[in-house]
């Protein structure tokens, strides 16, 4: 990174989360996901700057009171920046806007509605943090002390945002522990005589103490194995069921496919698709190219890669930032920036993908689709099974990203 | 030909992560080792790199049965495997710049004359742009840092490849970029590779087959303890 530039890591993003509900945030690493999730908290760096809005709504009338940008159409306020360590700089316009369920235990000392973004860090710290957003952070390892046991944090923890009874302590500890599934016989242990998946429990445990409205999950299954990333999305999704809103950023989006109900996908900092999680997975796919080519990615569809590699955030191209990868792209695309989506739904693309036809007589490969490409990812792709061609031994796909592939794959 | 014979293998004597795993991959092969976290997975893959000495068994590299393990591996054996580990940041010198990092193996080996051309064929290979390789680690992302792991591991131009849950950390772009960085290398070489992971889809997309190491231990073993904890 270059000294003293501002970066921005996120620009413009906006979205709407429900309670009850669960909005994935996906993109590659480095696309501005933490940051944004970062901000929310208050936890960005010193040298970051963040403007916007991100409206935690409260309080049992809270669903009827929608303020001007109700529905969530934040198209809005400031430009927010962000700027994490070294000198970037993040343009973000976050609006969380999440009513919820009032917790009893919150709602007196919390407005019905406060904005994370113009909080002080008195108020982040003693209302905000653990109390309204809960963390469950990456790397859970890194994340708990590793000089005291699982218990004496989680003692700590229930202390300051639940003040039981002295006596009662122990066993409050014991029963935030039963809800993440924690053992009760591991809560002796140090963080480092844990495997990745108790951390992992470890940390969902300290996140869920203070009965947050909004439960923020950063990464929560990085470097887990498959049986303990299914543990965890369904932990997740039990939680967005119990009436809070999540907000699960990651990368992985086979955990994501499991939890969510909608799917925001990021791109060099920008939100660049919102959509039904099940419209995104299934029929009629991504509309956004850039979003079809990271399912394309995945091993049970066409394994292929995104040709090239993301922009510097320092540094991007007039227009819209997918454009040099995008195999859609037109002039349009270099000189001008496509509309974010709504927050509704929608694409920000100049020439998006249209849903599938019905059927899939218009995917045969033919002179028509080098002229017009056909777009790869429309075409509803095979069960995982049956996904994987005789013909492809190995990942032959990447090196050779040819739209009429997938085509020929269906 | 890369054989692993009755490896028994740990941290400690008395229990032993690994007993009596074996593994044959000829050369070429792609070899996909499956199994949840804490199983031994790891283990048997640094096994395989010489980079544990195991309580017993032995460890025979195209025809050569392993003496040394780590730095007291001959050279030659100790070149013939290209490792690239889960944890990016875990694995590289904070104080070197990615191009230093790429070129390190060159330098150790005594080749820093062919330092140069060998890392801007190796960045390209992997797609790391010039600029990318003037920085240290915390300025660029996992993913380009796994990238430069990939490159570093290749820069010996090794006949085996060990990559241990080399794209955990990754988004599925960046891990399908990899493994076709992986390919195009054995396309070209015919080097042979044990990939180690949890993934089920990945491995069995990425690899001629895979194993599990149930499926590696000799019967009279009888089933392993689970192992507890880490």
């Amino acid at each position: 990174m270059r000294r003293g530039a501002d970066v921005a890591a996120v620009t413009g993003a906006s979205f709407d989360l429900d309670a009850g509900q669960c909005l994935a945030l996906v993109g590659e690493s480095g696309c501005g996901k933490s940051v944004l999730a970062s901000a929310l908290l208050g936890l960005l760096p010193g040298n970051a700057r963040a403007t916007g809005t991100a409206t935690v709504r409260t309080g049992a009338d809270a669903t009827v009171r929608t303020t001007g940008r109700g529905g969530g159409a934040e198209t809005d306020s400031g430009p927010a920046t962000a700027r994490p360590a070294g000198s970037a700089a993040a343009r973000l316009r976050p609006g969380l806007r999440s009513h919820t369920r009032p917790s009893p235990r919150n709602a007196p000392g919390v407005p019905d509605v406060l904005d994370l973004l113009a909080a002080d860090e008195e108020t982040l710290a003693r209302r905000v943090r653990g109390r309204l957003v809960g963390l469950v952070p990456q790397s859970p390892a890194a994340h708990l002390t590793p000089v005291r046991t699982v218990r004496s944090q989680l003692e700590e923890t229930v202390r300051e945002l639940c003040a039981p009874a002295r006596q009662d302590l122990r066993a409050a500890a014991e029963a935030a522990a039963g809800r993440a599934a924690f053992p009760a016989d591991h809560l002796d242990h140090y963080p480092h005589q844990l495997s990745g998946g108790l951390a992992q429990r470890a940390a969902l445990a300290l996140a869920l103490v203070g009965d947050a409205p909004v439960l923020l999950a950063d990464e929560p299954t990085t470097g887990l194995d498959r049986d303990l990333v299914n543990r965890t999305a369904d932990e997740l999704r039990r939680h967005a069921d119990s009436g809070r809103a999540v907000l699960l950023v990651t990368h992985d989006l086979v955990a994501a496919e499991r939890t969510a109900d909608r799917v925001a996908v990021m791109y060099a900092g920008r939100i660049v698709e919102l959509s039904d999680a099940r419209d995104f997975f299934g029929t009629p796919g991504p509309r956004h190219p850039y979003a079809a080519g990271l399912l394309d990615a995945l091993p049970t569809r066409a394994f292929r890669t995104i040709p090239g590699t993301p922009p510097e955030l320092g540094s991007l191209p007039a227009g819209c930032a997918f454009a040099p990868r995008c195999h859609r792209a037109t002039d349009t695309c270099t000189t001008t920036l496509p509309a974010p989506p709504a927050p509704t739904g929608g694409a920000a693309c100049h020439h998006p993908l249209e849903p599938a036809p019905a059927t899939p007589a218009s995917a045969a490969p033919g002179p028509a689709s080098i002229t017009s490409p056909t777009p790869p990812a429309p075409v509803p792709l095979p069960a995982p099974a049956s996904a994987r061609p005789a013909a492809h031994t190995g990942p032959a796909g990447p090196a050779h990203p040819d739209p009429t592939e997938a085509a020929a794959d269906a | 030909m890369l054989e692993l014979r009755r490896i028994t293998a740990g941290y400690d004597r008395r229990a032993p992560v690994l007993r009596g795993v074996s593994l044959d991959i000829a050369p070429g092969e792609a070899v996909g080792l499956l199994g949840p976290s804490g199983c031994g997975k790891s283990t048997l893959a640094r096994v395989a790199a010489l980079l544990h000495r195991p309580d017993s068994g032995e460890v025979v590299v195209d025809g050569t049965p392993a003496r040394g393990w780590r730095h007291r591996a001959p050279r030659e054996q100790r070149t013939a495997f290209g490792v690239v580990f889960q944890q990016p940041r875990l694995s590289t010198d904070p104080r070197l710049t990615l191009a230093a990092a790429v070129a390190e193996p060159l330098r150790a080996t005594g080749r820093r004359a062919e330092a140069g051309s060998r890392t801007a064929e190796l960045a390209e290979a992997v797609g790391l742009t010039p600029d990318l390789l003037t920085r240290r680690p915390h300025e660029v992302s996992d993913g380009q840092l796994q990238r430069a792991c990939l490159a570093r591991a290749l820069a010996l131009r090794p006949r085996w490849l060990v990559c241990d849950e080399m794209t955990a950390m990754l988004d599925a772009s960046t891990t399908a970029a990899l493994v076709g960085v992986v390919e195009d290398y054995r396309r070209q070489t015919g080097a042979g590779l044990l990939a180690v992971g949890h993934d089920r889809d990945l491995l069995e997309r990425w690899c001629d087959r895979t194993v599990t190491l149930e499926s590696l231990t000799a019967p009279p073993g009888g089933p392993r303890s689970p192992v507890a904890g880490r």
